[in-house]
């Protein structure tokens, strides 16, 4: 699952280097636009629909905190 | 609040739109992000044309030609209107109100009520049940409720939260009383400790406009606006959209005794395709229910972007067949609204362009 989290944030914004990074948000590697790319693709990638109202910053602010938003809506690999 | 309506039905919606049309990736050069960035976003928000007006277009022209058009093609009597209402956050002046600028220039009967209503996204459904209220009197037998912006001409070019989405346009609905027994079934809602998250901050008595307010200014994101400028808070309306509007759906359903699969359409307010795919997947209705094609043919003319759903998905089948239909208007205010009515027999239900 992180694997695949970390490609699609590379494929999202192929400019900066993730694993550096302890918050996406905060450091300005993602904003709001990119977080809605990023749901798009976690969406199609785990075939479920990420809640809206789980679609906030904190959520996709590092690996964990995505991987935690996964699988609270359903996604098991 | 809930609110319940008997014995009214809409008879016709016209939906007026102006004839010039604007391409996004014609604008991409105007943002601060990257090309690639841009196309990505176009994908998966919707974003592709939009009608606005030229300069000097105003709400008040579009609703004129849409009334004269139904004039001219016997849809409508001028003596037959008994109530004019008039949705709009972009009216031609402060004073007086364009409702009865319209009514002056259209030559309307003087023994009837005319006013204009400030709202925004839930502007249809606010409008609607006003229209429905009015109709309780016995004098009034048949309202036309129309609704325009041309906030196109107030979003800065160089705002990617805002530009790619905002059209311009204006709607015609008529509403009358009708002997069907058929209920129609309403939820209205505010919190206006939001009012922020969708204003344009200069330009009222709060902050007239001057030389400063006109200046452009960067935020956090690259977007370069002035204070004469629409501004959205587009994570804010987001994050409400997506916590009240379910729960609202859940309780007008509720109250109208219909469930969410016994809903024909479910023509909702045209924010962008993202979060109506979003809405439709919360509520658990197919995407094909809930049409999200109107941003990326028209743009999101505001309160307009309901009846441009209805004529431009459904149309002339509204003229034969009868269809079960939840609307849901939101943002502005805050204000979230929502409708469960049958629609069926209109008399018309088209677009019409703007020249």
């Amino acid at each position: 699952m992180k694997t695949t989290i970390h490609n699609l944030l590379s494929e999202i914004r192929p400019e900066f280097d993730f694993s550096q990074s302890s918050n996406f948000v905060a450091e300005g590697l993602l904003d709001s636009f990119d977080i809605v790319q990023l749901v798009t693709a976690l969406d199609e990638a785990y075939n479920i629909s990420i809640d809206g109202v789980d679609i906030l910053p904190e959520n996709f602010s590092n690996v964990e905190s995505i991987k935690a938003t996964l699988i609270k809506n359903g996604a098991t690999t | 609040m809930n609110l319940k309506f008997k014995n009214k039905r809409i008879s016709g919606i016209l939906t007026v739109l102006p004839e010039n049309e604007v391409m996004f990736d014609d604008e991409i050069d105007n943002y601060n992000f990257s090309k690639a960035q841009s196309m990505k976003l176009k994908l998966v928000m919707g974003y592709d044309k939009r009608r606005v007006v030229k300069e000097g277009t105003t709400s008040s022209d579009l609703c004129i030609y849409g009334m004269n058009y139904l004039f001219d093609n016997s849809l409508l009597k001028k003596e037959d209107i008994d109530a004019l209402l008039l949705v709009t956050q972009s009216p031609d002046y402060f004073i007086p109100p364009t409702s009865h600028i319209i009514h002056g220039k259209l030559g309307l009967k003087q023994d009837m009520v005319s006013m204009d209503i400030n709202q925004g996204c839930s502007g249809y459904i606010v409008g609607l049940n006003q229209a429905f209220m009015l109709l309780d009197q016995d004098s009034i037998k048949k309202v036309v409720l129309l609704n325009a912006d041309v906030l196109s001409l107030k979003v800065s070019k160089r705002d990617r939260n805002s530009c790619p989405i905002i059209g311009d346009g204006a709607a015609i609905t008529i509403v009358e009383n009708d002997t069907s027994e058929k209920a129609i079934y309403s939820s209205v809602k505010v919190e206006g400790k939001g009012a922020e998250a969708l204003i344009i901050p200069a330009g009222g008595f709060r902050t007239p406009s001057t030389k400063e307010t006109a200046v452009l200014q960067e935020d956090q994101s690259g977007n370069l606006r002035a204070l004469d400028h629409l501004k959205m808070k587009g994570d804010d309306v987001f994050n409400f959209v997506q916590r009240e509007v379910p729960t609202m759906i859940q309780e007008v359903l509720q109250k109208s005794g219909y469930n969410k699969d016994d809903i024909d359409c479910y023509m909702f307010h045209q924010p962008n395709r993202f979060m109506l795919k979003k809405l439709a997947d919360k509520i658990g209705v197919p995407h094909q229910k809930m049409p999200n094609n109107i941003v990326e043919n028209f743009g999101n003319a505001s309160g307009v972007s309901i009846p441009t759903a209805i004529s431009f998905n459904l149309g002339d089948k509204l003229l034969k067949d009868s269809f079960l239909v939840c609307m849901a208007g939101f943002g502005t205010g805050l204000n979230w609204a929502s409708l469960v009515m049958r629609l069926e027999h209109l008399k018309f239900c088209e677009i019409i362009n703007y020249k």
